[in-house]
């Protein structure tokens, strides 16, 4: 999976966790959930359909590296080798 | 015969326009079935039917506007053509399944009618009673029925929210800038209409935007928050009490079973928040009460979680029975109730059972709320954002995950001492997560 591929499902689902934001205009280093005021729940709810979509297991321990669109991006990256 | 009534969904609900029928004159009722979506200040809304019987006549059409109370349609109990007493709702369902047997799956009769026992039948009562309990004083009654004035539809301010006089003058002030046919030739249900129509802001809202209208829709769930949280603060004389809660253990034992769990089947804090709030009630079954004319306690734990939308306001389904329910069992409720609510997509009894309400305000937020009372309930509890603090652990001083729980209690219905068991006993819980 190409590091585009992985961004343009992250942009999907978030446009469907947050269907009044848009999510392409996030800078890479900004904190996601902030910026696009997304609480505990939505967030679990992105990250599982993350996980749906893309067939990897963020484990809970991992949520940490998913805070921002850059740190997200690499991190499955790395697990879809 | 009954009459099925537009129900109430809560304290701010006033109105709600039939958008579509899901059942036809002749069909088959069963306690739970859905009879109707209704359009209402929280959405489109399922109404849903307590009692069996068959559905006799339309009373209303899709696109009419009634108020609370009004009735919808004409229900016959199968067998009984006679009015039939309150108390023998219960052997219906049993009557009914034989004969539904052929063209309804009879599964959920028996069941849900199992699972209900006296709180459905009294939710039915209190829809009927809705109009008669309204508190008036006998000079604004007998100024409003000089008038041709319908009181449903005031909001009274006087003592208790009784109307007073001036509240039935200003209804009659507001109504005077709407044309209105004449009494003589008006229908008590246009008369009703009218009123509903006329008489506060928030019907007003409701009038104007299309059912689909999101916009619209948002404006109207404010106006009802806005309603409903007037009316507790002008009633409720609220008391707070604030625990602070170690939450080491918890957070210990929700890591170790997540690890364990698919992504879609993990836990969020809320769910052992809502299990803690269910079970501390044994210690406290006052604050599990409404408080109409007096403290009414609750047998079922339904409890409310406060859902917030997107684009401002919230809305309070109830998690139903959640002393009965495991953690994974709530995580699920939760998670059709948070995604439904969004949608603004409920069924009636979600919106008007609750008999406790949580709100939690989740990951980095703010370390405490202090909640606003959902009338007619007598206690809201409040769980701030879960946050390292230094704590004294046996006579040591730690960094710890700190939990700050507040409860608004009705000063009314219960005293601090009620309310401090209570938290005490959530702490309790909450210490023992594994037991949850």
């Amino acid at each position: 999976m190409t590091r585009e591929e992985i961004q343009s499902a992250i942009f999907e689902l978030l446009k469907k966790t947050a269907p009044d934001t848009d999510p392409t205009s996030l800078k890479p280093d900004e904190n996601i959930r902030e910026a696009l005021n997304i609480d505990s729940f939505d967030a679990l709810q992105f990250l599982v359909a993350l996980n749906e979509k893309l067939g990897i297991d963020i484990p809970e321990e991992d949520y940490g590296k998913t805070a921002t669109l850059r740190s997200l991006t690499d991190y499955l990256e790395a697990r879809s080798q | 015969m009954t009459e099925f009534l537009m129900p109430s969904l809560g304290a701010d609900m006033e109105a709600g326009t039939l958008v579509e029928w899901k059942k036809k004159p002749g069909d088959q009722l069963k306690p739970g079935d859905i009879i109707a979506e209704v359009e209402t200040q929280k959405g489109l809304i399922e109404i849903e039917v307590f009692e069996a019987g068959v559905l006799e006549e339309y009373l209303i059409e899709e696109g009419d506007k009634v108020p609370v109370g009004a009735p919808m349609a004409k229900l016959r109990s199968e067998g009984t053509p006679e009015k039939i007493p309150e108390k023998d709702s219960e052997t219906h369902p049993i009557q009914e399944k034989e004969q539904v047997a052929e063209s309804e799956a009879p599964v959920p009769t028996a069941s849900i009618s199992k699972e209900r026992p006296s709180e459905d039948i009294s939710s039915e009562e209190k829809d009927s009673e809705e109009k008669p309990r309204i508190k008036a004083s006998p000079l604004a009654r007998s100024i409003a029925e000089k008038n041709n004035v319908d009181i449903t539809g005031i909001t009274g301010t006087g003592e208790g929210g009784a109307i007073t006089k001036a509240d039935v003058e200003q209804a009659m002030a507001g109504k005077k800038e709407l044309p209105k046919p004449s009494p003589e030739t008006a229908t008590e249900k246009d008369t009703m209409e009218k009123e509903a129509e006329s008489e506060t802001p928030s019907k007003q809202v409701m009038e104007s935007p299309a059912p689909s209208s999101k916009h619209g829709q948002q404006e109207s769930i404010r106006a009802a928050v806005a309603a409903a949280m007037s009316r507790s603060n002008r009633d409720i004389p609220h008391y707070y009490l604030e625990k602070k809660i170690d939450m080491l253990a918890a957070m210990n034992w929700l890591k170790e079973t997540n690890r364990q769990r698919e992504i879609s089947g993990r836990l969020l804090p809320a769910v052992l928040f809502i299990k803690a709030v269910a079970k501390a009630i044994d210690s406290a079954p006052a604050l599990n009460a409404v408080w109409d004319n007096g403290l009414q306690l609750k047998n079922e734990v339904n409890i409310g979680f406060v859902v917030s939308l997107r684009a401002g306001g919230l809305l309070v389904p109830a998690i139903r029975n959640a002393d009965t329910k495991s953690p994974e069992e709530i995580m699920v409720a939760l998670s059709d109730l948070i995604t439904r609510a969004r949608a603004l997509k409920l069924r009636s009894s979600e919106l008007s059972e609750s008999t406790i309400t949580i709100t939690s305000i989740g990951e980095n937020g703010a370390d405490k709320v202090f909640g606003v009372i959902y009338p007619p309930q007598v206690a809201i509890i409040g769980f701030g954002s879960i946050v390292n603090e230094p704590l004294v652990h046996d006579g040591m001083l730690a960094i710890r995950p700190v939990l700050h729980v507040t409860l608004a209690g009705d000063h009314r219905a219960t005293d601090g001492l009620t309310g401090s068991r209570f938290l005490e006993a959530l702490n309790n819980h909450l210490q023992n997560p594994e037991k949850l």
